[in-house]
């Protein structure tokens, strides 16, 4: 039998794996921290989904035309899915579905801020499609390079999903921009509404973000909130402003040199306000979500009665 | 095709459609809000797949109606509605969801079945395709009958609530329209009649199997042109932003 590796020995194996692009798979050895990190991003990323079924969802009885509503609904539908896929790979790290739910009930744990907004015109539906949907694949594309396999090839399966969310609501907001006065107004009210929340979506400033620099050496981010954040940037205010709607920033402007549109201030302070739980939805959310597990609790009671029987009459 | 035929064919497309558009709203409410993120999956998927029947028996119907699939659904109030009843009560509780869903499955199951030799080739062919999908929401809603009507003590009281207040709407899916005997006549539509004796072979024995029991009630025999309050609340979600710009391209 070979000698027990030193805690040192084995940290510096996974490292020079990562260093060399391999993937790291469920039952290979990982320090507990890459564990609890991922563990922590994936849950939040599956919550996100989850919880961001309802400001979608919310208007599906609303939806102006058939297509329209088949559209929709499937969107909610893949998030769902999505949720479902991320508490698996989640799962391939020790911990169970039940259990990562019961912390979100709880309000232990986080989910993406943007769904603490609230979806008041139907434009908000073509928006959280462009804009919120554009900064998640920006997001995620890079996460489909992930260091941890299956968080990987979700991300990959879930990009490819998302884009089609993207030129949906890009085709929805080109259309209104180019609509009737009622309609440009509803697209420019959603855009001012969701621009900041949706740059917010990239996370903190490099410098006051706490996870970044391990998360980064061990490959789990290959990019920096800020990197993110202003390729995001560069992409998308030309779209807009092609459409002759306002971004709501009147700091913005281009910057020759670096070829950067330049932002100004994000309200941080906002941010940590609607992260702690002070956010315009945040309590809402929470409530839609305990309420559908409390009233599903007989069903799946049932479920599992009937589960049990079956097995039982299965063993006769 | 005589006139009166053609108003019966059209009445029937339109009664088709709009139990399909009623239901599929009403099952897309469900999204985001199920017991569990499974059935949040699946009953958005079938609440797409009868929006989409909808979706084709209003365009079917068109050349009758001269109206397009969102004309119909979204500027017509509820009293120009000819779904059933049953469909546009509100959600309950799952139990009653998924009940009402499985009486209309083995409804459309028997009319879908019967369609496809229909002699009007376009309702055989859209039958044909439509009927692909329902066999599974079929299943699917047949096994949570199951599940619910053999689970607890508790699902079993609910489903049988559900079936003492959905069975009397449900006799009504067999009531005649006025024209109907001439899309009978022309072998378009199968007879009401044999169409409920075929829905009661499948749903008596699937109940009975799942401890649930029809009560003896008297049917709601309504016309489809009488609907209850809940239709003109529906309406009104379901309408709101196509009415607010009716001239807008969404």
């Amino acid at each position: 039998m070979s000698e027990e590796k030193t805690y040192e020995e084995k940290l510096a194996e996974f490292e020079a794996r990562i260093q060399r692009g391999e993937k790291i798979e469920p039952g290979d050895w990982m320090p507990d921290e890459y564990r609890r990190q991922l563990i922590r991003m994936i849950s939040q990323h599956a919550h996100s989904e989850v919880v961001g079924m309802l400001p979608e969802g919310a208007w599906i009885p609303h939806a102006p035309t058939l297509r329209r509503k088949m559209i929709l609904i499937a969107k909610v539908q893949d998030e769902g899915g999505h949720g479902q896929y991320l508490y698996h790979a989640a799962e391939s790290l020790g911990v169970d579905r039940e259990e990562l739910i019961a912390a979100l009930l709880a309000g232990k744990a986080k989910y993406s801020n943007i769904f603490n907004y609230p979806t008041l015109t139907w434009a908000d539906i073509g928006m959280i499609g462009w804009l919120v949907d554009g900064a998640a694949i920006k997001n995620q594309t890079m996460l489909a390079h992930s260091s941890y396999g299956p968080y990987s090839r979700a991300m990959v399966r879930i990009c490819a999903e998302e884009t089609f969310h993207y030129k949906q609501g890009k085709e929805m907001i080109t259309i209104y921009a180019k609509g009737t006065p009622e309609q440009r107004q509803m697209a420019q009210d959603a855009l001012d509404r969701w621009w900041w929340p949706a740059l917010m979506m990239f996370g903190p400033p490099d410098s006051q973000s706490i996870h970044t620099k391990t998360l980064m050496r061990w490959k789990v981010k290959i990019k920096t909130n800020d990197q993110l954040r202003q390729e995001f940037i560069n992409e998308i205010v030309p779209e807009f402003l092609a459409l002759g709607l306002k971004i709501p920033d009147p700091d913005l402007h281009y910057d020759e040199e670096t070829g950067n549109w330049v932002i100004g201030p994000i309200d941080w302070d906002e941010f940590w306000r609607v992260i702690r739980g002070n956010g315009p939805m945040n309590r809402d959310r929470l409530e839609a979500r305990r309420r559908a597990h409390e009233e599903g609790a007989w069903v799946r009671e049932a479920l599992e009665a009937y589960a049990q029987r079956q097995r039982q009459a299965s063993m006769n | 095709m005589n006139e009166q035929l053609q108003q019966a064919l059209m009445d029937r497309l339109v009664a088709m459609a709009d139990d399909e558009v009623i239901l599929g709203h009403r099952d897309s409410e469900w999204t985001g809000h199920a017991p569990i993120l499974e059935e949040d999956i699946a009953i958005a998927n079938i609440a797409q797949d009868e929006l989409g029947h909808a979706l084709i028996w209003y365009e079917l119907a068109e050349p009758y109606t001269g109206n397009d699939a969102d004309s119909m659904a979204f500027f017509r109030d509820a009293r120009q509605f000819r779904n059933v009843q049953m469909v546009e009560l509100p959600n309950g509780d799952w139990a009653f969801t998924m009940l009402r869903q499985y009486l209309f499955d083995a409804y459309e199951m028997a009319l879908l079945t019967r369609l496809m030799t229909s002699q009007y080739a376009p309702l055989a062919e859209a039958a044909e395709k439509i009927r692909r999908e329902e066999i599974y929401h079929f299943r699917h809603s047949s096994i949570w009958v199951e599940r619910l009507g053999l689970g607890t003590e508790e699902s079993h009281a609910r489903m049988q609530r559900a079936l003492d207040h959905l069975w009397p709407y449900a006799l009504q899916l067999f009531r005649p329209m006025p024209l109907d005997a001439h899309l009978v006549e022309a072998g378009f539509f199968p007879d009401p009649d044999q169409l409920q004796t075929a829905w009661q072979d499948v749903v008596l024995p699937h109940l009975k199997n799942a401890d649930l029991t029809p009560p003896d009630a008297e049917p709601i025999y309504a016309h489809r042109h009488h609907h209850t309050e809940h239709l003109v609340d529906l309406l009104a979600d379901m309408q709101l932003v196509a009415r607010s710009i009716p001239k807008a391209v969404w």
